[in-house]
């Protein structure tokens, strides 16, 4: 049968199920009827009519009545999941609903995936919405999951304790910020990877030094250098600059290597060309090397913007005084208060998506010209 | 037209009353490779008059490209003399004689159209004025006009060809040294920048030397043919020709072009044996 | 006009046999930096040394103070001599099973790794052929995927080690999921793009010929995908390795190198801790080595260019 078919039985098993839960005992003992929660059950209803309804209309129209079915059937189940009988003890009821919500997001992503919109702004908008709803249903299940089994918070939090924790520790958050990414992560990442630059200028210059540092460079990128924490607290002391020395070592080497590449990059025609116009070779750099490089320039700054913060927390590890995102969470893991340990590993997650981000922004404006944003 | 614009920077070309633009003595040069010795060049003995066309023609490993090279000093050979303008090919090159054209545009991506026209001259030092100057002018003589904010990968090839021929000319050389620059084309193309070829050398007067594979395009651009061949590389004939300087692409089908062009392929079948 | 003015035919070259020209550089660098690591370590260890001599009131001469920062037992920078003499004493000097072997150690970092490895790359594959032939999950799965690379995942170790402990699970296995967990994405992005690599043309080719999709996989698109695997599993396994010792960071575990690390550093054992980075870097090296190895004898079997 074709995927079409499956997709439609599939979304009449959906409303069925979703209707299911109106009579099928939503918790173990003492579940509560559909019926005394006047808004989850009109949710509950108008979700397994959309279900029904998205078989049955058009393809145009069937993303948009899957969505509004889901987004209904979700506030159903997570409202039934505010009573006391229901949360770590859902039954049948419960998870036919929820697993009614999963098919019909899953067809409503699978038909959006196949749309191929002639215009170029839609096609972004499309390809930017599958991934969030993607995630967004991922949350829901989550959050269902966790607290319809009654998982215990100590193992699993559910997102909504993690959000409300996040939001009440936005002090601490802060300071634990500046002291691994602004102070660690930020100034090593500067050092290390303006080192690795001039390093790799002066060996583009010297061609022995450039073939032996290569080799050199290549084999210690491999190394766990994240290693070398304990040896530098020892000669940095405790506080962030041994953390920053850290992120020095590892990104100066992908940056040495990567850089290197770069200059070497420039084709055997333009060399030739300066050659003719007896260019020196401090305009030959500027002119000819370091734009060509740029490509592989910021395809390092990219790989070092995540070593980096990594680098600085798993430092953080060995040791550190008093904050510090590495310092929370092995603390808070040790006393297993893990809604602030997934608090801090959201907060490192914006942030190195957002350093990532800024880096590749840059990236988009000094090489737009490289053939590989033109395709 | 030779004569630099300021005259008291040393970097700018120099002009050297001479007779020939190009005189080579017994040129010869020997690549060692992996497989053993190569005489990519072996006693070639060659004059170019001041304001000459002349086009190197031979089959592939035939020592064209490597005998322009020399020229250009981006090849030392390995015996012989060499003088270009008058002086020592390494001179030529420190003193900006030539502009190279090569058979890719070479034009850097990062850089406009305009911008890449004024790369030689921001190496050379000439000021900014002056750069705009130069630009405008040359981009209007290789009918480029109106393109100098685009990008390399927004014109096509034969437009960023002219847009190299542009650049190669911008900062006024004696000679231009051109590699199979219109190679990467296709035919209409490659006619249609014959022809502007041929009315650039006739309204700037420079000596061209240019190297091809094609025998309608050398018989039809040069005043004189330069046939070579392989192994070792050396100069088999070279062939006068003398059709009137504001010929169209008519000739091609006249007597006198077939008889040339005739005389140029028996030179090349004599050097070179289709069996290797 | 004639051979005074030769234009600089070329001098005499002298022709090196091609492993000194290919090595030559290496060599000379590395012996460069061993002198720099010396000259440092006599610096950096002066001060303390020379504490240690005024401490004691013994007379000492430039020459003592030297050979006494080659010889500190808590150097701030220990010298080469000092690391190979600590790193060979606890290859060589202990039985392989005892707690104070470099070796038992070092096994126990290595088998994390590889089950971890193993675990990571055969997810990653499984992962990169369902993206790859199915456009939702192309879609959907793949953003995050790429987007997880941008998030300090190490971050999450402690977390794991915790929970998996409470739940009974200690020792080995949740250090191979933690190193699992961070070795796959690696492999399934190195994947996705091999097995994405056949040009157009090859696929019009198998659809003249009606192949099925696993037909398609096995001839076209799996061949094609191996060096990306290769190349993508070399980067796999060290981040696989360095999963597994920083997964013995959190709970202070006893047996491994990132344990040593921490004791080292605990206990102010320099030279241990230097001995212990040896001895990662040399499970590094191997792993690679082994790597390339097998993708030489693959390619050679594939007809790869030598």
């Amino acid at each position: 049968m074709r995927p079409q078919a499956w997709q439609r039985i599939a979304l009449l098993a959906a409303a069925l199920g979703m209707l299911s839960a109106t009579v099928v005992p939503l918790a173990n003992e003492h579940a509560p009827s559909l019926l005394s929660l006047p808004a989850a059950f009109a949710a509950t209803l108008l979700s397994a009519s959309l279900y029904a309804a998205t078989a049955l209309v058009p393809l145009r129209w069937s993303i948009a009545t899957a969505l509004s079915g889901v987004v209904l059937g979700c506030y159903a189940t997570l409202a039934v999941l505010h009573d006391d009988s229901v949360a770590g003890n859902a039954a049948s009821g419960f998870w036919l609903a929820v697993t009614a919500n999963w098919i019909a997001a899953w067809v409503a992503v699978a038909r959006l995936a196949a749309v191929k919109p002639a215009d170029k702004a839609a096609a972004g908008i499309v390809d930017l919405a599958i991934p969030l709803l993607f995630g967004v249903f991922v949350f829901y299940l989550w959050e269902v999951a966790v607290r319809g089994f009654g998982v215990p918070p100590v193992i699993l939090p559910p997102p909504s304790a993690i959000g409300v924790r996040f939001f009440g520790s936005l002090w601490m958050l802060w300071q634990d910020f500046v002291q691994t990414f602004l102070l660690g992560v930020l100034s090593g990442y500067v050092i290390g990877c303006s080192a690795g630059l001039l390093v790799a200028v002066v060996a583009h210059r010297y061609t022995f030094l450039g073939r032996g540092l290569l080799p050199i460079g290549n084999f210690v990128s491999a190394l766990p250098i994240v290693g070398i924490a304990p040896i530098m607290v020892m000669w940095f002391g405790f506080d962030w600059p041994s953390k920053a020395a850290v992120v020095v070592v590892i990104t100066f080497f992908p940056m040495l290597v990567n850089c290197l590449a770069g200059l070497n990059a420039a084709g055997y025609i333009e060399r030739d060309l300066m050659r003719s116009y007896a260019a020196g070779h401090g305009q030959t750099m500027r002119k000819l090397y370091m734009p060509a490089a740029m490509p592989f320039i910021f395809n390092a700054l990219k790989i070092n913007s995540t070593l980096a913060f990594i680098g600085a927390i798993v430092a953080e590890f060995f040791g550190t005084p008093t904050q510090g995102i590495g310092f929370r969470i092995s603390i808070e893991a040790g006393r297993m208060a893990l809604d602030v340990v997934w608090a801090e590993i959201a907060l490192a997650a914006i942030a190195g998506m957002a350093f990532y981000g800024i880096v590749a922004l840059a990236e988009r404006a000094t090489t737009f010209w490289h053939p590989s944003y033109r395709t | 037209m030779l004569a630099p614009a300021h005259p008291n920077s040393a970097d700018r070309p120099e002009a050297i009353p001479q007779a020939l633009a190009v005189h080579a003595k017994g040129v010869s040069l020997t690549f060692q490779t992996a497989d053993g010795e190569v005489r990519a060049l072996s006693g070639v003995d060659l004059d170019v008059a001041k304001g000459d066309f002349v086009s190197f023609i031979g089959p592939s490993g035939c020592g064209k490209t490597t005998l322009l090279r020399v020229i250009a000093d981006l090849e030392r050979p390995t015996a012989g003399a060499i003088l270009v303008n008058g002086v020592p090919a390494e001179k030529a090159r420190l003193g900006r004689h030539y502009g190279y054209v090569f058979q890719a545009p070479a034009l850097y991506p990062w850089r406009t159209i305009e911008r890449n026209v004024a790369l030689p001259l921001e190496i050379m030092g000439y000021d900014g004025a002056d750069r705009r100057d130069r630009v405008e002018r040359y981009l209007k003589l290789v009918n480029l006009s109106g393109f100098e904010r685009k990008f390399p990968w927004q014109l096509s090839g034969g437009m960023q060809q002219r847009a190299s021929i542009a650049r190669a000319l911008s900062f006024d050389p004696a000679l231009l040294l051109m590699d199979e620059p219109f190679g990467a084309l296709d035919e209409i193309v490659r006619d249609h920048l014959n022809e502007q070829l041929l009315r650039l050398w006739d309204q700037t007067k420079k000596t061209v030397v240019f190297v091809t594979h094609s025998i309608p395009e050398a018989v039809f651009l040069s005043t004189k043919i330069v046939v070579m061949s392989p192994r070792p590389g050396r100069i088999i004939d070279i062939i006068a020709c003398d059709f009137p300087r504001n010929r169209t692409l008519e000739i091609r089908e006249t007597p006198e072009f077939m008889r040339i062009a005739q005389r140029v392929r028996a030179g090349l079948r004599s050097g070179h044996s289709y069996d290797e | 006009m004639t051979s005074s003015v030769l234009s600089a035919a070329r001098p005499a070259q002298i022709r090196w046999h091609p492993l000194v020209l290919r090595y030559a550089p290496v060599v000379a660098i590395v012996l460069a930096l061993i002198v720099l690591w010396y000259v440092a370590a006599a610096l950096m260890n002066m001060r303390m040394v020379r504490d240690a001599f005024e401490r004691e009131e013994t007379p000492y001469t430039v020459s003592d103070l030297i050979a006494g920062t080659m010889d500190a037992e808590r150097p701030l920078l220990p010298a080469p001599h000092q690391i190979i003499e600590t790193f060979s004493d606890d290859v060589f000097g202990w039985p392989v099973t005892s707690p104070r072997s470099l070796i038992y150690h070092s096994w126990v970092t290595l088998s994390a790794t590889l089950v971890g490895f193993l675990m990571g790359a055969a997810f990653g594959i499984v992962l990169a052929v369902l993206i790859v032939h199915a456009r939702t999950l192309q879609k959907s799965l793949l953003p995050w995927i790429i987007c997880s690379q941008m998030v300090p995942i190490l971050a999450v170790a402690p977390i794991v080690i915790v929970v998996l402990g409470s739940i009974g699970l200690r020792g080995l296995l949740p250090k191979a999921i933690i190193s699992a967990y961070l070795c796959f994405f690696p492999v399934t992005i190195g994947m996705v793009k091999g097995l994405n690599s056949p040009d157009p043309m090859q696929r019009d080719l198998m659809r003249t010929w009606s192949a099925t999709p696993t037909q398609i996989f096995w001839k076209l698109r799996w061949p094609s995908a191996v060096p990306f695997l290769f190349a993508s599993v070399k980067v796999s396994i060290t981040i696989s390795l360095i999963g597994a010792i920083v997964a013995e960071l959190p709970t202070g575990a006893q047996a491994g190198i990132g344990a040593r690390l921490l004791a080292g550093s605990y206990y102010g054992q320099t030279i241990q801790i230097w001995a212990a980075l040896l001895a990662a870097s040399l499970l590094a090296v191997g792993l690679i080595a082994f790597i390339s190895l097998l993708e030489r004898w693959i390619g050679e079997v594939m007809g790869a260019r030598a």
